[in-house]
């Protein structure tokens, strides 16, 4: 167990290392002066004396390979550096964002949680109606865009029915669609998943004879089967929390809700490097905690797993 | 970009067969696929058997109908013909979900290859560095790329097929692992073949079936992905008739022209739900013959 900790801990700092180093020169390749990005990119035409006054600042006058290791130093410290466009501490700033974009996700992904297990149960029951439950979680899951979604969500609710604001505005109303469109493609993926789960653990022996015991067909899927079945949907489950970072990108961009998704596109079409940087590291962080916390469920859920 | 990738590449997409049973013959969903993909790929070769009308002409006196018999998915801001858009946009849609997943499925290969058959300490390398990839956002790596290459389709396309790779290599890595140990590899390694004539006669064929549907199922992928780009002012860019920059430019309108957000998205969901269905349906096929 001890080593299993250690090795994971190990895993996780290299993923941050290398994420760091890669948005680092990554973001050196973007054709440009780095010093005018910081001065307001082209337009701003700042004098020859600005320009080195900031290079002077931001420690840009030096080798690229000084330059990294100083941010890596930087960066172990905790400090994420000033943002470019934004002048204040991308750390302070990414605070505020990060608890707006997890609320977003994780009521997703609970959203989520819950319309699989629904349809998953009514995919299972076989017959006709079934069947197109079943293939309707496909194509919901991998053939409508988030941005697509939400404009039928702003259409139906906000344009013709007036329910909803059209932007999400502080409060829950105003997190009731962009939660839903990210929720919705998600729980297809994942009902799709517990389905084929659920109809293997359907066929186990352990079903049978809880079926022999006289219990009722609620009885088996909620009490017996559903466990088996939620297995590999909770492993996909950090998979699924790194594809929502990305579906927050679209959704907070439409809803206009502040947040991490919003900031990094916002950031990236500005060359904002420390910000990318920022949130980068944040949601690669996320992602490598969400996923060794799964590993984590499956090995205390699956005996089997602990004795490799 | 819905779940996607990376994103895109769904670990759950190597799934059971749900609807096909054994010896089953061709069904509905299937045809409807198949006829989908088909009209819009007609569409996308010869626009002008669905459309006579330019899909960039302006006429501002027509701006805002909604849907009439003269047009049926009605006029845009400048008086374009949205049907005619939305039709000519099967070109340059299609062609980015098809290109972005040959570039994904072409950098994959590479790694998964590697990974696959290399010794240890290579195969090491290759997981780590898909590791990496795979815990950053998978649109954070098609931003980086187009903020470093500059917008456009073009890039719009290509960023779409690298954020795409790191799912499609781990799945292709695991795939030849999985034929690397098949009794018939071990056989031809006895026999004294090479090592590169084992991998392109034994090794790929086995394990490259699996990737081709995979790749189906991609191009659904990536027509949402590349659309999602679009949309954000990344990828293609107004006027063009792109189904993306269409819903787009369309969004400005929503609460009083709505054909512009519709009709172009369920384009989208057609082109990339037929895609999806039939690359589902292979597979069930594909699961069949191992049985």
């Amino acid at each position: 167990m001890v080593r299993w900790i250690v090795s994971r801990a190990l895993g996780a700092a290299f993923v941050l290392w290398a994420v760091a180093t890669l948005i680092f020169f990554g973001l050196r390749l973007i054709p440009g002066d780095p010093a005018e990005a910081i001065l307001g990119g082209p337009g701003s035409q700042a004098s020859d004396e600005a320009l080195q006054k900031v290079r002077l600042d931001y420690g840009l006058d030096q080798p690229l390979l000084v330059q990294y290791v100083q941010a890596m130093f930087r960066l172990l410290r905790g400090d994420l550096g000033t943002s470019y466009a934004l002048k204040a501490d991308v750390a302070a700033l990414l605070g505020e964002l990060f608890w707006s974009t997890l609320t977003l996700t994780v009521l997703s992904l609970v959203v989520a949680w819950a319309f699989a297990l629904v349809l998953a149960t009514w995919a299972t029951r076989g017959g006709r109606l079934g069947r197109m439950v079943g293939s309707g979680m496909e194509i919901v899951a991998a053939a409508v865009p988030h941005f697509w979604l939400a404009s039928l969500f702003i259409l139906l609710f906000s344009t013709a029915l007036r329910w909803l604001p059209p932007i999400s505005t502080p409060g829950p109303l105003g997190l009731v669609l962009p939660v839903l469109t990210l929720a919705i493609p998600l729980a297809g993926f994942l009902g799709q998943v517990m389905r084929e789960s659920l109809a293997d653990a359907l066929e186990s022996p352990f079903v049978l004879s809880a079926r022999a015991r006289g219990e009722s067909e609620t009885g088996v899927r909620w009490r017996h089967a559903i466990r088996h079945a939620a297995l590999p949907a909770i492993s996909l489950s950090g998979w699924a929390f790194g594809s929502l970072i990305s579906g927050a990108v679209v959704v907070e961009t439409v809803f206009a809700r502040p947040g991490l998704g919003r900031s990094l596109l916002n950031a990236v079409t500005i060359r904002d490097v420390p910000m990318v940087t920022g949130v980068a590291l944040v949601s690669a962080l996320a992602f490598v905690l969400v996923t060794i916390a799964t590993d984590a469920v499956d090995r205390i859920a699956d005996p089997r797993l602990r004795a490799r | 970009m819905s779940l996607p990738e990376t994103d895109l590449a769904q670990p759950g997409l190597a799934s059971r067969p749900t609807a096909t049973r054994p010896g089953a013959r061709v069904t509905v969903g299937e045809v409807v696929a198949i006829g989908v993909l088909a009209l819009l790929a007609l569409a996308a070769i010869v626009p002008g058997l669905f459309t006579s009308v330019d899909p960039l002409a302006i006429s501002p006196t027509e701006a805002f109908q909604s849907p009439n018999t003269a047009h049926w998915f009605g006029t845009d801001e400048s008086g374009r013909d949205v049907f005619a858009r939305t039709i000519h946009g099967a070109r340059s849609s299609l062609l980015i979900g098809v290109a972005a997943t040959a570039i994904g499925m072409a950098l994959a290969l590479i790694l998964g290859v590697m990974g696959g058959i290399g010794a240890k300490p290579l195969d090491y390398t290759v997981t780590r560095v898909g590791e990496v990839l795979f815990a950053l956002p998978g649109l954070l790596l098609a931003l980086i790329f187009i903020a470093i290459v500059g917008p456009g389709m073009m890039t719009a396309t290509v960023a779409v097929g690298i954020s795409t790779a790191p799912g499609y290599a781990r799945i292709i890595r695991s795939q030849i692992r999985a034929v690397r140990t098949a009794p018939f590899v071990e056989a031809a390694t006895v026999l004294g073949r090479s090592r590169f004539f084992t991998l392109r006669r034994h090794i790929l064929p086995n394990a490259l079936a699996p990737i081709f549907v995979l790749a189906t199922l991609g191009v659904g992928q990536a027509i949402v992905w590349a659309s999602s780009l679009s949309y954000l002012g990344l990828g293609a860019v107004p006027p063009a008739a792109e189904w993306g920059a269409m819903l787009s430019a369309g969004r400005s309108y929503i609460s009083n022209a709505w054909w512009l957000t519709v009709f172009p998205g369920i384009f989208i969901v057609l082109a990339a739900g037929a895609a999806t269905a039939l690359g589902r349906s292979m597979q069930a096929r594909t699961r069949q013959v191992e049985r």
